[in-house]
């Protein structure tokens, strides 16, 4: 496959400003989007994909999609200086040849003649939300808690329940040797420990920890040639949730974007999920997960995760067998690329024999990028046993 | 409770939101609403999240809502980091749109969602003030 014909480009607009000390860097990339799909005479509403570079505000492309109100389900924010934006129309046109998205914007924007901010890195100034957000105190763990007091307050969904997601953890990280807590915790030890942004208990957060992770992917060719046990990507889906302009319902993520297309593409559906790998910054983000990637209703999370449902071998759904984020490490304060690790283990049939899924055929990692409550990025994979 | 007065750093003003900071330096909530598809916006910006038009203009809040969902959070950084627990909360304005803010004046223990909620303003120092809330009376 190439993209060769695959992809057009069908608006294009340069900002006619030289000197913009009026305009907020957002406003800028705002006004070049509202004038390029205008010029394909397409709207905003129509974008589905969002490539952006280092001069974008925010994190990754998460601040102009919420500036914007962008429902995107396709999303590149790298970054290599000047030329990243040729990059991304080969990025964007593998994405439409590919059917991950159909209109697909690229915004710059900037305005070093007005701040004399010339030096590489404070490019982009602050994001929109810099603003209204940490001025009044907003941290990580407390826009967490704020979508589990929420969740409770709707659905009833209470300490204990999100405590058993630790308890899980807790019961794998013991046979890893490597993890930063291998202690076995109960559902008391979670709940009674100190508050850290109510409802959320110092238990409920995940570790703090060094370290890091890579993944190598290769074409079926290679993968044919290797003496190695290769795992194959089935299916992808990402998406963006945001404050919707202040309208947001912060019980809900992108994952019922996300999931979505990657069972789609993966042709399979959550019955035939042996393993998940699930981002578990805090409890409460495991929860959302598993109701917003379809393994149970809307606000059933809570009784879905009694009985042991996570623990492996022999739970309904074993998840996060190296102890996950709550137990073994997060490294860069960034969960998801050990999920997908663990992932490839339990199809290599290599994670450790106590928590090794019997026959793991296919398994699903999922992300919760960014923040709970306010703007973030969720991306989902289904992978499987090579055959 | 708190252990001193909250801290009300100054924001950073843009273009696009000076209007809406100069209003709270005379304690007064602007909400934008959109003249092309009547959504009522939070926070403040160029283009209307829903519909993309940009024929958005002020209005003057009531500055009375309800408390949508909130946390005592003992975690704060920047210019939070020693001032002891507080509240976070977001605040569904009776306008519509979610504001996240403090609730003040109020024993975090007493505080529930659903809860009634009117703006007070907090000088910044700076001509600016923070839009906080306090429980109104049952």
């Amino acid at each position: 496959m190439s993209i060769r014909g695959k992809a057009f480009i069908a608006g294009a607009y340069e900002h006619p400003g030289r000197e913009l000390p009026d305009r907020s860097i957002a406003q800028i990339h705002a006004e070049v989007a509202l004038g390029a799909v205008a010029d394909a005479g397409l709207s905003l509403s129509d974008v589905d994909g969002y490539f952006s570079g280092g001069d974008a505000p925010g994190l990754g492309g998460l601040g102009m999609a919420d500036y914007l109100g962008l429902n995107v389900r396709y999303m590149d924010s790298s970054d290599m200086g000047g030329s990243v934006y040729l990059s991304h129309i080969g990025h964007a046109a593998a994405a439409i040849a590919a059917g991950k998205c159909s209109v697909a914007l690229i915004t710059l924007g900037g305005r070093p003649r007005t701040t004399s901010l010339r030096a590489p890195g404070q490019l982009m100034g602050s994001p929109p939300e810099a603003s209204f957000e940490p001025v009044m105190g907003m941290n990580v763990s407390a826009v967490y808690a704020l979508a589990a007091a929420r969740h409770m307050h709707q659905f009833g969904t209470t300490s204990e329940q999100l405590a058993e997601i630790k308890v899980a953890a807790s019961v794998h990280a013991q046979h890893n040797e490597s993890a930063l807590l291998r202690k076995v915790v109960t559902v008391e030890d979670v709940v009674s420990s100190p508050m850290v942004s109510s409802p959320l208990h110092r238990l409920d957060c995940c570790v703090v920890t060094d370290g890091g992770g890579a993944l190598v992917l290769v074409n079926a060719e290679i993968a044919r040639s290797l003496d190695r046990q290769c795992v194959a990507v089935l299916g992808h889906g990402e998406a963006i949730e945001h404050t919707r302009g202040g309208h947001q319902d912060i019980t809900v993520t992108g994952a019922v974007v996300s999931g979505r297309d990657a069972f789609a593409e993966a042709g399979v559906s959550p019955d035939d999920i042996d393993y998940v790998g699930l981002y578990d910054s805090f409890t409460i983000t495991v929860l959302l997960a598993l109701e917003d990637l379809g393994f149970c209703a809307k606000g059933e999370g809570g009784k879905f995760v009694l009985d042991g449902a996570l623990q492996a071998p022999f739970g309904r759904l074993p998840f996060n067998t190296d102890g996950g984020s709550l137990c073994n490490n997060h490294p860069a304060n960034r969960g998801g690329m050990t999920k997908v690790i663990e992932a490839v283990r339990q199809l290599r049939g290599e994670a450790h024999p106590a928590v090794q899924v019997p026959d793991c055929k296919l398994a699903l990692a999922h992300g919760t990028g960014g923040w709970l409550s306010t703007r973030m990025g969720n991306a989902t994979v289904v992978l499987g046993r090579e055959s | 409770m708190a252990s001193g007065p909250l801290p009300a750093p100054a924001p950073e003003v843009h273009a696009d939101t000076a209007a809406f900071w100069e209003a709270t330096g005379r304690h007064e909530l602007l909400v934008q609403h959109c003249g092309g598809c009547g959504l009522t916006i939070w926070y403040p910006r160029f283009v209307c999240p829903a519909c993309h038009g940009t024929d958005l203009a002020y209005r003057n809040s009531t500055g009375t809502g309800t408390i949508y969902s909130l946390t005592l959070t003992t975690r704060g950084i920047l210019e939070y980091k020693d001032c002891g627990p507080y509240v976070l909360a977001l605040v569904e304005l009776d306008e519509g749109p979610k504001v996240l803010t403090n609730i003040v004046e109020a024993d975090p223990a007493g505080l529930e969602i659903g809860q009634r909620v009117e703006v007070v303003f907090h000088d910044t120092g700076e001509g600016t003030a923070l839009p906080r809330f306090r429980p109104l009376p049952a």
